[in-house]
């Protein structure tokens, strides 16, 4: 049964998360959310570490929701759910691809999916901010915690780095991995 | 004849193996190194077409590097390609994946990881509004597209909407609004 419910949610979000990467994030959290499968701690860790290692996200972390939550085959159950789509679907778009690519349908659904994963994702960005800053709830004391500080001062390097410098996603996990190693072993956090 | 079309099944796996291994955080950092192996050095697509599966794979459900292996297999050797490209890009991420999975929970405990996921959460944080920023650029510019995403953010933060429901609902409203220009003579861009 838990085989069928992985193959299943992977599967739903296989077929209805478009662009890939960061796009599949807000589909994958309430998912994981949905069946404990996954806190949003350890969904942002993971994708620092899906970050640091080859392949495609959704690839990566229905593996790994996979192997968490059905061993080895529950592993293969999800990721098989979550390619099975886009295989799928190529297959038949690869025979009548060019009308696909001038359908007028295709274009206008296109207009709204592009907005709608803006939205979306800036919704995860609230509540994954909320995990890295608010853990313990959103009170006044949380602003005199060096945790607190040291989370925003990191994070504003980082995006910094990102937006100025160009820097590649990989170098910002092992930068920051770094500053947090540094300030536990020196007791800042 | 037989022992060709082995020989081509076998390049195709080994092919997509290999930008399996290579491309890290996955989505459209594996455009270039697909461009690479498939287009340079196979010969087994043009530069141009490998244009248009780049933009199919973003107007279709599922991760990009899925969408535009299953594409260039299928051009390349019909089905049983498709099959073989889809497996050679998914293949090394699941094994590496896998095996993180299994030593990830073990090592959760220990001091070290614990202060660098720290720093890592705070770092994920600005990768996470950096793919919100290039999501907005690549999105429609058009006052219709903001309000999709500013309901879309506000359903989600506020309400807990279902995801797929938004999502589809974009998708209608992307296609009734490009109706609707058209009728008016103009075109939704």
């Amino acid at each position: 049964m838990t085989y069928l419910i992985l193959f299943l949610e992977f599967f739903k979000i296989g077929a209805f998360t478009f662009g890939g990467g960061y796009a599949m994030i807000p589909f994958i959290q309430e998912t994981v959310a949905k069946h404990n499968w996954m806190t949003t701690a350890e969904l942002v860790d993971f994708i620092a570490v899906s970050e640091s290692t080859p392949g495609a996200f959704a690839v990566n972390i229905s593996t790994y929701v996979g192997s968490q939550v059905g061993g080895f085959f529950g592993a293969v159950c999800a990721t098989t759910g979550v390619v099975l789509p886009a295989f799928l679907i190529i297959l038949i778009i690869a025979k009548i691809y060019d009308k696909f690519k001038n359908s007028k349908t295709v274009k206008g659904a296109m207009f709204g999916l592009k907005s709608v994963v803006v939205g979306l994702i800036a919704a995860t960005v609230i509540s994954i901010a909320t995990e890295v800053f608010f853990v313990n709830g959103f009170t006044a004391s949380v602003f005199t915690t060096s945790s607190f500080w040291f989370s925003l001062v990191v994070f504003a390097i980082m995006l910094f780095l990102l937006l100025y410098k160009k820097l590649s996603p990989v170098i910002i996990v092992v930068l920051s991995a770094t500053l947090g190693i540094v300030a536990g072993y020196t007791g800042i956090i | 004849m037989k022992k060709n079309k082995l020989k081509l099944y076998l390049q195709i796996l080994l092919s997509f193996m290999k930008i399996g291994v290579v491309t890290f955080g996955g989505g459209y950092a594996m455009i270039p190194i697909i461009e690479n192996e498939t287009s340079k050095r196979r010969k087994w697509i043009s530069g141009e077409d490998l244009l248009d599966v780049v933009a199919i794979s973003e107007s279709t459900p599922g991760p990009i590097a899925i969408c535009a292996a299953t594409f260039i297999g299928y051009k390349v050797a019909g089905i049983i390609g498709a099959f073989m490209a889809t497996l050679g890009v998914v293949l090394p991420s699941f094994v590496i994946i896998y095996f993180i999975s299994i030593f990830l929970r073990e090592f959760s405990t220990y001091d070290i990881v614990k202060y660098a996921f720290t720093g890592i959460r705070a770092g994920v944080l600005a990768l996470i509004i950096k793919a919100v920023i290039s999501m907005f650029k690549k999105a429609p510019q058009h006052i219709l597209a903001y309000t999709i995403m500013a309901v879309a953010f506000a359903l989600v933060v506020l309400f807990s909407t279902n995801v797929l429901v938004i999502i589809l609902s974009s998708a209608v409203i992307g296609i009734v609004a490009s109706i609707i220009a058209r009728k008016r003579g103009k075109e939704l861009k």
